[in-house]
């Protein structure tokens, strides 16, 4: 067989299940290779005869291709589409190739082969574990300014992309009714099973294929057919049946509370050229009625000295590269196992022409038919031997094997060490489930003991290796899922065994303290880190994780774990389950940002809410701020016109003539029914009952421990109506309160509370001319003095639309907000506007409301409260009804500590230099000369430069500041110390003449 | 994520659609004004903040907005049950508590749940 396209010099004729007719094209670290379609960039790699992939974190030793899936804690690489789609830490294992594609290797200066950084390797004694805690503690500031950024920059795997993500993410909520996660053979079989009750199904795997471990095997057989191809033909099966959801490339990573799975689905990730149409990656979020975990289970490694260099893998690895992708991961392989089902790999690497070294087992009890089967093979077993190191710099080129009981040594050549510590269970997404696990003596490792979710774990990811029982699983729990009758598990032959194992250290890593026989190999862990640990106090596995980094890796250890806890057990003297298990947490494995943000980014981060004059304010040059949600013209600069000067004139002409401003962002709440006055007597401190219909009241309401919430002006519009208007952000918190009260508290009371908030459009004009403006305007309402004054609210019509008027003031000038329903509010605005410009009126913003209020001393809540604020603090106690019996807060009011002398009061201040403006949350201190720390009295509120009075004012929470007034106090900045006097809040008009006028 | 029953849609809902509001069955006095600093402590500060049966107050705040009571284990996230707003607290039975308890910590080689028969497939009880 020849290939017109030479996809690397490894490939087998006649091996594996990828088409030599497809292949692509892609460059690792700028050199052009070949693929097939269907490859991982692992596979590529391997065909071409690439092992090296990267250099290790801490010691930047060279490091291969370990695994063949979601394990894999070496080959992470940099994957580029375009100058603006690349991707850090992606396993080379589960990345498929496409063509164009360009893969770099990480953490390597100024190349892979040749790495400065490997100076770490020669230096690694003074690395051990905890080094970093040990070695930058002093002095304590160079950790800032030196070592944290030489750290950082040495550390850190791969590049974060430096351009936005141009791609799309989607999101989509799924129900069903059984989710079966893992579409290996147990998987299959469950899904199959159930599928034939109608019920809705979703089975998700994280591979382009379903089959699982099904794909690496050749001899096997499932119903009597191979079974990779029985996969693939159930797999069609599946996704033909309209109740079942076939999910590929596809990981479920978080297993949440209820039965809730979130699923990672990579759309685009294999494409060449995707449908812009097509989303990168979807989240799903699933919610099943029952789950079946069916994840299979991840071959470990052996920790032995050297037991990292490149050509040194798994062997679940080198056999799923040459049955599936028709890889040969080496030419001249070794293996070392204490588990059957590598032996099964040395076979098949035999059966294709590879030479199998020699098979090392340390176990001395090899099951007679698998030493049958090498022998007829010609392959050397070598049991009751041990690897205890390798050699070969950027690829191993020998092995050293001596007996587990003995010293006598040899060596052996090889190009490839496969290896096998035996199957670790996948129980991530069961343990996150929290599910509890137990360990199993006889076969050293976790599996799932007692569900709490409606979850079932089968197959390998509960301890049942062996296929048939596996599949009797798969069909019970099917049957438990979705009812009936159990259907017959599929006939199976073929499969190898499973069994066999060995964690912790073996022969030769140790008790040395120097041999780099590692763990972890993403953070680089060795036994004698874990060993270390424990002789330095960490006796929990939660601390001998964290002082060595071991599991903390984005493989977050899943050939790991169990050795660190093997050997930190036997450090410590104690059984395995006593030392206890590091928690799972999601993601099982990473997930981009992209996937979990998903639709949530730009416009639609979050909502955006605009007025119906915002549009006007956008063409007439305002700035805008965000306010909540909501964006509000900050002020309207004219050309050439810096903020200051902008609020400043803004300002003055407001006082002089007249300004229009946009409030229709405040929160509105209709209160209705027969029983409103009394409910608004118990929500609001001031009294109500007595109220006249047709007249405003500026209301505060409380919490039950007497502190401000909300405040606002409320209007009453017949005698069971209340149009109450709140803060621009405590609109929602205002109505939850008022509801809560009302439906939990006050059930029988006859209430209704509508929230109009969006209903109304809010125009206020203020100012002397404010009346003259709109009066030639409004049908049906006297605007006189007397007819309507300070505090009237009326209905009526302007330009003909409805309108509920009201003359308030937030500014301290004579003024009105007019409320008209939201869809007119730009043709009124507009009509006032017209009338009001060659009047002198002039558009502001939310920063020149805030100056205005502040010259008046109007408070803010949340600027001038914080909620340890109450109304007797801030100067308001006049809205505090005396005579009432009981309202929200009454009780809050008398507490020891709020009747107390010495509580923080609102206050003015003014700077002695009245051209200093202070800084808003600056501390205020009585003698700025103490030691340092100085008594603190408070803090300012809100400071502004008042143009109107042409100096600076501020308002301030301070300890008694109402018996402070006249005196001097100082603010502490960082360059100077700037003096101050208490003053009232009110710096214009203190008596209110304007208001009036 | 949790799945809260609605006592007022009789719906099942993502939790996305409601919001938490404290302990429940804590009625506000009548004679609030009255109340001693003692009494006005116990009403407004002190929670019972249970570990295990709690009883809670939930708003289906993006529903129908109403508030009802639920009866839940805090260690387990588990509900008993969720009722209407006004309805008396329920007596909880040790039987329902046990019911979505979790399972106790180092509970030594517990028992499967699901024992499977590798002949029949057939599911057997936890022994």
């Amino acid at each position: 067989m020849s290939f017109s396209v030479n996809t690397g010099a490894n490939r087998i004729a006649g091996k594996g299940r990828l088409s030599p007719a497809k292949t692509v094209t892609f460059t690792f670290d700028g050199r052009r290779l070949n693929a097939m379609e269907g490859d991982t960039l692992a596979s590529a790699l391997l065909a071409n005869g690439i092992h090296l992939a990267g250099r290790s974190y801490k010691y930047h030793r060279p490091r291969g291709i370990l695994g063949s899936g979601p394990e894999e804690p070496n080959a992470l690489m940099n994957i580029a589409r375009d100058k603006a789609r690349r991707q850090p830490n992606v396993r080379a294992t589960c990345q498929e190739v496409f063509d164009g594609m360009e893969a770099h290797s990480q953490n390597t200066y100024p190349s892979l082969t040749f790495d400065v950084g490997a100076i770490n390797d020669v230096l690694s004694p003074f690395y051990g574990a905890g080094f970093y805690y040990k070695t930058f503690m002093w002095p304590k500031a160079a950790w800032k300014k030196i070592y944290e950024p030489i750290v950082r920059e040495a550390a850190g795997l791969g590049k974060s992309p430096d351009e936005a993500d141009p791609d799309r993410y989607a999101n989509r909520f799924a129900h069903c009714d059984l989710l079966v996660v893992g579409g290996g053979a147990a998987g299959i079989a469950a899904a199959l099973a159930a599928a034939k009750s109608g019920k809705r199904i979703i089975l998700a795997d994280e591979n382009p294929e379903l089959g699982g471990w099904l794909r690496a095997e050749t001899s096997a057989t499932v119903d009597g057919i191979p079974a990779a191809e029985w996969a693939a033909a159930k797999q069609a099966e599946l996704a033909a049946m309209e109740n079942v959801t076939v999910l590929t490339r596809t990981t479920a990573f978080g297993y949440y509370s209820h039965n809730m799975v979130s699923m990672a689905e990579r759309v685009t990730d294999h494409m060449s050229k995707p449908d812009a149409d097509l989303p990168r990656e979807r989240l799903w979020q699933v919610r099943a009625n029952k789950v079946i975990l069916a994840t299979g289970a991840i071959e470990r490694h052996l920790v032995f000295a050297d037991n990292d260099r490149p050509g040194i893998m798994l062997a679940s690895a080198a056999r799923l590269y040459l049955n599936h992708y028709g890889v040969a991961v080496g030419r001249n392989v070794g293996v070392y196992t204490a588990c059957d089902s590598a032996y099964e790999a040395a076979f098949d690497l035999a059966d294709a022409g590879v030479k199998v070294v020699a098979i090392v087992d340390p176990r001395t009890d090899v099951a007679e038919a698998l030493l049958a089967s090498a022998n007829e093979r010609n392959i050397k077993v070598l049991t009751g031997h041990a690897v205890t190191g390798t050699k070969g710099r950027l690829r191993v080129k020998s092995m050293t094997v001596e007996p587990v009981n003995g010293s006598a040594k040899e060596s052996l050549e090889i190009d490839s060490l496969l290896v096998s510590g035996g199957w670790t269970p996948s129980v991530h997404l069961f343990s996150q489930s929290r599910g509890k696990l137990k360990f199993d003596a006889d076969s050293e490792r976790f599996i799932p003991d007692i569900h709490v979710e409606e979850c079932v774990s089968i197959g390998s990811c509960n301890g049942t290796d062996e296929m048939e029982a596996a599949l009797s699983e798969a069909m019970a729990s099917a049957k438990d899922a979705v009812g009936g009758r159990a259907a017959t598990a599929p006939k199976v032959a073929g499969f190898g065994s499973m069994s066999g194992h060995l964690i912790g250290s073996a022969k030769g890593a140790g008790p040395d303290d120097h041999v780099k026989a590692f763990i972890d190999f993403q953070n680089d862990v060795c036994a004698k880190d874990i060993r270390l640990a424990v002789r330095e106090g960490m006796h929990s596995i939660e601390h001998v994780k964290r002082y060595t980094t071991t599991g903390m890796a984005s493989d977050q250890g899943k050939m790991s774990n169990l050795h660190a806890l093997a050997i930190a057990a036997n450090a410590l003297g104690k059984e395995i389950p006593e030392v206890g298990l590091t928690t799972f947490r999601s993601p099982y494995t990473p997930v981009t940002f992209g996937t979990i943000v998903n639709h949530a980014k730009g416009d639609l981060f979050d909502v955006t809410r605009r007025t119906a004059i915002h549009g006007w304010a956008e063409e007439n040059g305002a700035v805008f701020e965000d306010v909540g949600n909501w964006k509000r013209a900050w002020y309207f600069p004219k050309a050439g016109e810096d903020m200051a000067a902008a609020v400043a004139r803004e300002c003055r002409q407001v006082r002089e003539s007249a300004g229009i401003f946009d409030a229709s962002t405040l929160g509105k709440i209709e209160v209705v029914g027969p029983d409103a006055v009394k409910f608004m007597e118990m929500m609001y401190t001031n009294p109500w009952a007595k109220l006249p219909v047709g007249m405003c009241r500026y209301g505060i309401m409380c919490r039950e421990d007497g502190f401000i919430y909300d405040d606002g002006v409320v209007g009453r519009l017949a005698e069971d109506r209340f149009h109450v208007t709140t803060t621009t952000g405590g609109a929602p918190r205002v109505l939850n309160m008022m509801e809560d009260y009302l439906q939990t508290e006050f059930p029988d009371w006859k209430v209704w509370l509508t929230s109009t908030s969006e209903q109304w459009a809010v125009i206020a004009v203020q100012g002397p001319k404010a009346r003259e403006i709109i009066e030639p305007l409004i049908d049906g309402i006297d605007l006189s003095p007397e007819a309507m004054p300070h505090m009237a609210i009326r209905e009526g019509r302007i330009c003909g639309v409805p309108t509920r008027l009201m003359r308030v003031s937030f500014t301290g000038e004579a003024g009105f907000e007019i409320n008209v329903p939201a869809d007119y509010g730009r043709a009124v605005w507009e009509a006032v506007w017209e009338r009001g410009a060659p009047m002198g009126m002039v558009p502001y913003g939310t920063e020149t409301m805030h100056v205005l209020r502040a010259e008046k001393g109007f408070i803010i809540v949340g600027q001038d409260t914080d909620g340890t604020v109450t109304p007797y603090d801030a100067g308001l106690g006049w809205a505090v009804g005396k005579k009432k019996s009981d309202f929200v807060g009454i009780r809050g009011l008398t507490r020891p500590d709020i009747v107390a002398e010495g509580r923080r009061q609102l206050i003015g201040l003014k700077t002695k230099d009245p051209k200093v403006v202070l800084e808003e949350g600056a501390q205020i201190v009585a003698d700025p000369n103490q030691p340092i720390p100085m008594k603190m009295l408070g803090f300012v509120t809100s400071s502004y430069w008042s143009s109107n009075l042409d100096r600076s004012i501020a308002m301030a929470l301070v300890e008694g500041g109402f018996d402070r007034k006249g005196q001097t106090l100082y603010v502490p900045m960082e360059n100077e110390t700037i003096a101050v006097e208490v003053c009232d809040t009110a710096f214009f008009d203190a008596k209110g003449d304007r208001l009036n006028g | 994520m949790l799945l809260i029953h609605c006592p007022y849609c009789e719906e099942d809902r993502p939790e996305l659609e409601f919001r938490g509001a404290g302990e429940a069955h804590i009625a506000r006095p009548t004679n609030m004004a009255d109340l001693t600093d003692e009494e006005f402590e116990k009403f407004f500060f002190i929670r019972d903040n249970e570990k295990g049966l709690v009883f809670e107050r939930w708003r289906h705040m993006h529903g129908c907005g109403r508030f009802f009571n639920a009866a839940r284990h805090s260690v387990s996230d588990k509900f008993i049950m969720t009722y209407k707003a006004g309805e008396p607290k329920p007596t909880i039975t040790q039987a329902q508590i046990d019911a979505v308890k979790p399972p106790a910590k180092g509970t030594p080689a517990n028992e499967p749940v699901w024992t499977v028969d590798a002949n029949t497939g057939e599911k057997g009880e936890a022994k």
